[in-house]
């Protein structure tokens, strides 16, 4: 037994109703531990039920198992539990296009797009389930091609720092002296602003802090800005660095909230590895 | 019943919504207020009209148009603005439990009327 599937053997069994369930399951389902892998997330899934990362964790387990007909049902557990699960979407995409239904498999990946433009896999998937759509479809007895597209291995989230320079467009990381470190922002004019914007960015922080600080409020999580024609959100990784995510106004705020949180948490990654 | 005592009473009606105020963003003097004990409406105005003019320099640097609804959100509540016309702003100190989201239509639709 790995020392960090003990761990979390240790940890699950000293607090049976946390949330350690998830990083135990999964470990074990990446290890091909599958039948404990099963037993684990079942267990923690009669504890929450109503918890949407269980119901995508027990699909992946199932699917790995081949039991796809039981991580379909899952990963619609999950959705029903959060519509803009992005891991759910692409799973259940992933099994349409195994079962030969491309329109339903497209559908769903336009869906995980349009929850998630940023994440690069997913634009990569359609892409190619694009391109298998359009390929001529082989004799009924030939032996099928190999799935274009794979299951969703984990929640990995995406990040805006390595996807690209397209993709870091309307993400900022700035450190405390309001100095650039990572990301892109364009003016309507199609100007560089992120310079601009990140001097103004650390006077924010600090005074963000400072404000929740005396008022009670405890420590600054977020700021969310409505500005015509645009939404933001300010977040700070790091006690050292703010996050700045910008997009257009027709993105619902909670929708950018996340967003930022998945940003934040790949700044927070890229930091130690860069730091 | 003032417009503008209407728009802070229907605020702080929303659940979890610990007091309101309308502040001038200017000089952080206090128009009028609505605040459960404990809440000191000085420094609210003070604070969050100091933080929300850096807000509208920073969408001015991105060249966005001033905020229209600031939400700061931290672990144990949050403050609510909606900068109306003529320099004021209205204020929320809102707990963690509280509905957000009725709140900003409530302060959306109160600051629409402050002049």
């Amino acid at each position: 037994m790995s020392d960090d599937i003990r761990t979390l053997t240790t940890r699950l069994a000293e607090e049976p109703s946390s949330l350690a369930f998830l990083e135990l399951a999964e470990s074990l389902r990446q290890r091909g531990k599958l039948d404990a892998a099963y037993k684990v997330a079942r267990g923690g899934l009669g504890r929450y039920p109503g918890l949407a990362d269980a119901h995508d964790l027990m699909a992946r387990i199932l699917s790995d198992r081949g039991d796809l007909a039981g991580a379909f049902d899952a990963w619609s557990d999950a959705l029903r539990l959060d519509p803009l699960r992005t891991g759910a979407l692409k799973g259940i995409a992933f099994l349409y296009f195994r079962a030969g239904d491309v329109a339903a498999a497209i559908a769903h990946l336009e869906r995980a797009s349009e929850a998630d433009p940023d994440d690069p896999s997913i634009h990569q998937a359609l892409a190619r389930v694009r391109r298998e759509s359009t390929a001529a479809a082989p004799p009924p007895d030939t032996a099928p091609a190999p799935a274009p597209i794979s299951p969703p291995a984990a929640p990995a989230p995406d990040s805006p720092f390595t996807a690209g320079v397209e993709d870091e467009r309307g993400v900022l990381l700035v450190d405390a002296n309001g100095m650039r470190l990572a990301g892109e922002l364009s003016a309507d004019d199609g100007s560089e602003a992120g310079d601009r914007v990140a001097a103004q960015l650390a006077g924010v922080s600090r005074e963000a802090a400072r404000a929740t600080r005396l008022l009670g409020l405890g420590t600054w999580q977020s700021i969310a800005v409505e500005s015509p024609g645009a939404h933001l959100i300010l977040t700070a990784p790091t006690s050292e660095t703010v996050l700045l995510v910008t997009r257009d106004a027709s993105f619902p705020m909670a929708r950018v909230g996340l967003i930022a949180d998945r940003a934040a948490r790949t700044a927070r990654s890229w930091l130690e590895q860069v730091g | 019943m003032s417009k503008v005592t209407a728009g802070l009473d229907r605020v702080t009606r929303v659940p979890g919504v610990r007091g309101a105020l309308i502040a001038n963003s200017a000089d952080g003097l206090v128009v009028a207020e609505q605040l459960m004990d404990g809440v000191d409406g000085r420094a609210v105005a003070a604070l969050a009209g100091s933080l929300i003019a850096r807000l509208a320099r920073t969408a001015h640097s991105a060249g966005l148009r001033p905020p229209v609804f600031v939400h700061l959100r931290g672990d144990e509540g949050s403050i609510l603005a909606a900068p109306g016309a003529d320099g004021l702003v209205l204020l929320a100190v809102v707990g963690r439990e509280a509905n957000v989201g009725l709140a900003r239509l409530e302060m959306l639709a109160a600051a629409g009327r402050l002049a």
